[in-house]
C-alpha cells in the first residue's frame, strides 16, 4: 500500500541502466532464464538431456573422423584436447546464436512491455551456461581419467577461459542482437560465421600446424592467436589438457594474448552496449 | 488545477512512423531504378503537451488512428518520442494488451511471477501477493496447468488479475476492460475505482464510451495526432459522439 512518494524524481521510462538494469533485475531474469529453458525443451522426454546429447554425438563425429581416420592422434590424449576445444566453441556458437535472435524472438514483450531489453540478450548468456555446466563436468572427469591432476595455475587458466567466452559473447549478442531487429540478415550471417568458427581455433588440430604454414613470427599466426576465442581454447586446453603442461604444448606468450583478449572484450562489450541502447528506442516500432 | 505533483508530463512529444515498403536489396534496386519512394512519413502524434497530476484519472480518447495507443506506449517506455519528452513519477504498469506478458508453455504459477516481475515487483511482494492473485483470477485447478490450455476468459482473468496487483504508481491501460464476462468486468471496475481511490494515477484509452465516463475525470481527445479538446470527461464525450 505504498503510495507514492511526492518527492520521488520524474522520470523518463524505457531509459533504463542498461546492463547495471539487469543485475538490479536479478530475479525477473531467472525468470526468464527459466523461461527459456521450459519452451525449449516443451513437450520434450529428454528435456535438459538434449544438451547432453548433442556434444557427444559431435564429440564421437570428430574423434572418429579426425582422431582415427585423420590420424590427429599424434596429438596426446586426443579425446581431452578435442573436447576442451568443442566445449569452447560450441558454448560460443549456442551463446552467440541464440542472443543474435533473443530481440526478435521476444518481440511480443518488447512490443506491448516495457522491461530491460538487455535482459533477452542476457537471458541467452545464461541459457548457455546452463547447458555449459554439465561439460564442464565432463571435460574434468574425462581429464581425471586420462592422468591430468589439477594445478593453481592450470584453474585459473580454466576459468578465465571460460569467462572470456561468455563475457565475448555477451559483448557479441548485446550487438547482434540490437543490429538483428533492423536487418534479420543478422542471424545469417552469424550461422554462417559460427560454422566456420571451428576451423579457425586450434580444436580440431594444434596450434603448430598454424604456426608451420603461416611461419613462426608472421603477422597472420599472430592475429590467429589474437582470435580472443583462440585464446580461451587454448586457456581451457592449458586448464584440462594433462599434456598441456608440457613444453611447447601451449603458445609462447599465451599471458599476453589473454590480457589483450580480455582488453578486447571489454570494448566490444561497452560497444555493444552503446548499439544496443542507441536502438533499443526503436525495437518497438520495428518488430 | 491543484497543487498535487505530477504523475505524468508529457513535453513537447512528436512521434512519427516510417513506413518502409522495402526491405531487401532487391527491391530497392527495383524500386530505386523505378524511381518510387521507398518510405515516406507518417505522423502519428504532433506536438503533444499533457501533465496529468497524480490521483488523475484520464482518458485518451480519439478515433482508430488517431495517435491514443502510440501516445500510451509512449508513456510506459515501450517506444521513443521522435522530439520531445515524456516523464512519469513512481512506479508504472502498462497493461497495453491483455495478457501481453504470459506465456503460452509456462504454467499459471509460472506467469504469475514472470508477469507480476516484468511489472516491476520484487520476488518478496509477489510472494505476499501471490494468494490474492490467485483468488481475484479465480482459476483454481488450472494453476499448475500450462496457459495454452486456458479459456480465453481465464487468460484473461489471470492477466488482469497480475496487472492489477502490482499496485502501480501510474496505471496505463488500453483497451482491456472490453472482454470478460460481466461479474469479473465488475470485479476489475471495483479495483481499478480502488486503485484511483488510493490515488494512484489512471490513463485510459477506450472506445467504450459509458465506461470512460464511469472511470474517468478528465477527457482528451486526439484527432490525427493532435489534442482537439481536453477537459471534463463528459464534454469530451460529447464532442466525440457530435457529428464530425
Amino acid at each position: 500500500m505504498t503510495v507514492l512518494q511526492p518527492e520521488a524524481a520524474l522520470t523518463v521510462q524505457g531509459w533504463g541502466g542498461g546492463l547495471l538494469e539487469v543485475v538490479r533485475r536479478r530475479f525477473l531474469l531467472s525468470l526468464l532464464v527459466r523461461k527459456e529453458l521450459r519452451v525449449r525443451y516443451r513437450a520434450s522426454v529428454l528435456g535438459l538431456g538434449w544438451s547432453y546429447v548433442k556434444p557427444a554425438v559431435q564429440f564421437l563425429v570428430y574423434l572418429v573422423g579426425m582422431g582415427l581416420i585423420l590420424q590427429q592422434r599424434a596429438i596426446g590424449n586426443y579425446p581431452v584436447y578435442l573436447f576442451g576445444g568443442l566445449v569452447v566453441v560450441t558454448t560460443f556458437s549456442e551463446a552467440v546464436g541464440n542472443a543474435s535472435r533473443s530481440v526478435v524472438a521476444n518481440a511480443d514483450l518488447v512490443k506491448k512491455i516495457y522491461l530491460p531489453r538487455e535482459l533477452f540478450p542476457v537471458a541467452s548468456i545464461c541459457v548457455a551456461v546452463v547447458h555449459l555446466a554439465p561439460q564442464v563436468v565432463v571435460l574434468l572427469a574425462g581429464s581425471l581419467l586420462s592422468g591430468w591432476r589439477p594445478d593453481p595455475v592450470g584453474m585459473a587458466a580454466l576459468v578465465a577461459g571460460l569467462a572470456l567466452v561468455l563475457l565475448l559473447a555477451l559483448g557479441l549478442g548485446l550487438l547482434l542482437g540490437a543490429v538483428n531487429v533492423l536487418f534479420r540478415d543478422v542471424e545469417n550471417v552469424v550461422d554462417l560465421v559460427l560454422m566456420v568458427l571451428i576451423w579457425v581455433s586450434p580444436v580440431l588440430y594444434p596450434w603448430q600446424r598454424v604456426a608451420a604454414v603461416f611461419g613462426e613470427g608472421s603477422i597472420w599466426l599472430a592475429i590467429y592467436q589474437l582470435n580472443p576465442l583462440t585464446v580461451a581454447v587454448e586457456l581451457v586446453h592449458r586448464g584440462t589438457w594433462a599434456s598441456g603442461t608440457n613444453a611447447g604444448a601451449t603458445p609462447p606468450g599465451l599471458a599476453g594474448q589473454t590480457v589483450a583478449a580480455f582488453g578486447m572484450t571489454v570494448v566490444l562489450i561497452a560497444v555493444g552496449q552503446l548499439v544496443f541502447r542507441r536502438l533499443s528506442g526503436r525495437f518497438a516500432q520495428e518488430l | 488545477m491543484s497543487t498535487r505533483p505530477i504523475a505524468v508530463e508529457v513535453d513537447g512529444v512528436t512521434k512519427r512512423f516510417r513506413l518502409r515498403h522495402t526491405h531487401s536489396l532487391k527491391e530497392s534496386l527495383v524500386w530505386t531504378v523505378q524511381g518510387r519512394e521507398r518510405h515516406n512519413e507518417f505522423t502519428a502524434l504532433d506536438d503533444i503537451n499533457l501533465t496529468v497530476p497524480q490521483g488523475q484519472t484520464m482518458a485518451l480518447l480519439g478515433r482508430n488512428g488517431s495517435g491514443k495507443s502510440t501516445l500510451l506506449k509512449l508513456m510506459a517506455g515501450v517506444m521513443a518520442p521522435d522530439e520531445g519528452r515524456v516523464r512519469l513519477r513512481g512506479r508504472v504498469a502498462g497493461l497495453l494488451e491483455v495478457g501481453a506478458g504470459l506465456h503460452p508453455d509456462l504454467t499459471g504459477r509460472e506467469n504469475v511471477f514472470l508477469n507480476a516481475s516484468i511489472l516491476g515487483m520484487t520476488e518478496a511482494d509477489i510472494r505476499a501477493r501471490y494468494d490474492d492473485i490467485v483468488d481475484f483470477a479465480d482459476i483454481g485447478p488450472f494453476l499448475d496447468t500450462q496457459v495454452r490450455f486456458y479459456s480465453s476468459g481465464m487468460f484473461l482473468r489471470l492477466a488482469f488479475a497480475v496487472a492489477v496487483h502490482t499496485e502501480p504508481d501510474v496505471f496505463l491501460v488500453d483497451e482491456i476492460l472490453a472482454v470478460g464476462d460481466e461479474p469479473f468486468r465488475r470485479r476489475c471496475l471495483e479495483r481499478i475505482e480502488r486503485l484511483s481511490a488510493e490515488g494512484r494515477t489512471l490513463v485510459v484509452v477506450s472506445h467504450d464510451l459509458p465506461l470512460v465516463e464511469r472511470l474517468c475525470n478528465r477527457g482528451v481527445v486526439l484527432q490525427q495526432g493532435s489534442v482537439i479538446h481536453d477537459g471534463d470527461v463528459s464534454e469530451a464525450v460529447a464532442h466525440l459522439k457530435a457529428p464530425a
